[in-house]
């Protein structure tokens, strides 16, 4: 039985979560990771993903996040999320809508590197979808 | 003097404009409860974005790698207002309280030989500053359709002060909106957002703001991620707390009004009764003293 520690998912307009958890899986900008106890004080960027929370009580829950930062230190972690839902709450049309801004954006991308940014975001989004879809 | 009919007419058109205040009045205490709560369920992310904008800026040191919009441009000489105000009037002093605000600023800003650029966010602030700055006013963002604030609606306007500051149009970008502080008290409000102050990292940081920090990506990438989000939260607290003071404004002032057409009912209720009781004694003198004369 690992550890619990203090979780708490933010978003603009409410706090989502706040409880004590075994571990949580943050989709960082340079690849996934796993948080647990006493984890060494990390700031990250997060891309749309899907947070997977275990809470300390064994239960588990998934949410979509698109895009946002986690704050990481021993004794707790705040995920600060742009827009946050539960995975079974996902609203596909919206999800839709969100990449096809993406791809408006990557279309009228002045520079490279606008452009390859926005480009990245699409395939984050499109990752994402395709990994919610059989969900 | 006014005939009986007159002023049962009057009195009938006072009881129903207190109705409709008196309704005004409740639908606006539902409203504020609500507005309140979102208020305060925006509470954790503002202020959780707080800390982490004092640790990180810690971290860089103020260092060059600092994004402009942190730092400013270096100049002072075009300024951007963004006058928050309500869609809808009815609610006492609060979108004049506001505009004024901003009017003394804008006129302060004048006075030091300063460029004023200005977006209206709201119908009646609009309506204000156009009498007497016309010409500065860049843009009006409508957000009469909107039916609840959403962090979308902030964004866009964060977005668009953000580009244009990208374009180089504004040197200092500053706030106006109202600060709820009770529903019987709001208080006008300037807070500059760009460059962003930092001002509110203490020395001995928050909660182990000590600790050494890795970042994933590199600080100053995080920090250029973070400065336009913070800048869109802050913006989105505004218009929260803008939402929240109209409706306790309003509240209040339809309050006020129920209780004015109450007492002018009264008034009008004795003039009546007074009038028809002097009809009353005139015609009992007429049949008596036709009956004497008899």
């Amino acid at each position: 039985m690992a550890e619990a520690f203090k979780f708490e998912l933010v978003s603009p307009e409410r706090l989502l979560v706040s409880e004590q958890v075994e571990s949580v899986v943050i989709p960082g900008a340079e690849g996934e990771m796993t948080v647990m106890a006493h984890h060494a004080p990390v700031m990250t960027t997060i891309k749309p993903g899907v947070v997977t929370v275990k809470t300390a009580s064994g239960g588990e829950e998934r949410y979509v996040v698109f895009g946002g930062f986690a704050d990481i230190v021993p004794a707790g972690c705040t995920l600060l999320a742009e827009s946050a839902v539960a995975v079974k709450d996902v609203d596909r049309a919206d999800l839709a809508r969100r990449i096809q801004e993406a791809r408006e954006d990557a279309a009228d991308a002045k520079d490279d590197q606008a452009r390859s940014k926005a480009e990245q975001f699409l395939s984050q989004l499109t990752t994402l979808e395709g990994a919610l879809l059989p969900a | 003097m006014p005939s009986l009919k007159d002023l049962r007419n009057r009195i009938a058109s006072v009881k129903a404009t207190q109705k409709i205040t008196k309704a005004m009045q409740m639908v606006a205490a539902a409203k504020l409860r609500r507005a309140q709560e979102a208020a305060e369920a925006a509470r954790p992310y503002s202020e959780r974005m707080g800390s982490v904008l004092a640790n990180i800026t810690q971290a860089i040191g103020g260092g060059g790698d600092a994004p402009a919009l942190m730092t400013g441009t270096g100049k002072d000489d075009v300024h951007l207002l963004v006058v928050c105000t309500a869609e809808r009037g009815l609610c006492g002093g609060f979108n004049s309280q506001i505009a004024r605000h901003a009017r003394d600023h804008i006129r302060r800003l004048l006075a030091d030989g300063k460029q004023v650029k200005i977006i209206c966010v709201g119908k009646k602030g609009f309506d204000i500053l156009r009498r007497d700055y016309a010409a500065m006013i860049l843009d009006r963002i409508d957000l009469r359709e909107v039916k609840t604030l959403g962090f979308v609606n902030a964004d866009a306007i964060a977005k668009k002060v953000i580009h244009l500051f990208n374009e180089g149009a504004f040197d200092v970008c500053t706030l106006f909106y109202s600060q709820f502080k009770s529903v019987i008290s709001q208080v006008p409000t300037a807070q500059q957002i760009i460059p962003a102050g930092v001002a509110s990292a203490p020395a001995e940081a928050v909660d182990g703001g000590n600790a050494v920090y890795e970042y994933e990506p590199e600080p100053g990438e995080i920090l250029s991620d973070l400065i336009p989000r913070n800048i869109s939260v802050q913006v989105f607290r505004a218009l929260l707390e803008n939402a929240a003071g109209e409706m306790g404004a309003k509240m209040s002032a339809m309050d006020n009004a129920t209780r004015n057409a109450g007492e002018m009912i009264n008034k009008l209720s004795i003039t009546y009764n007074r009038q028809r009781q002097a009809q009353i004694t005139k015609e009992l003198i007429e049949i008596i003293s036709g009956a004497e004369a008899l």
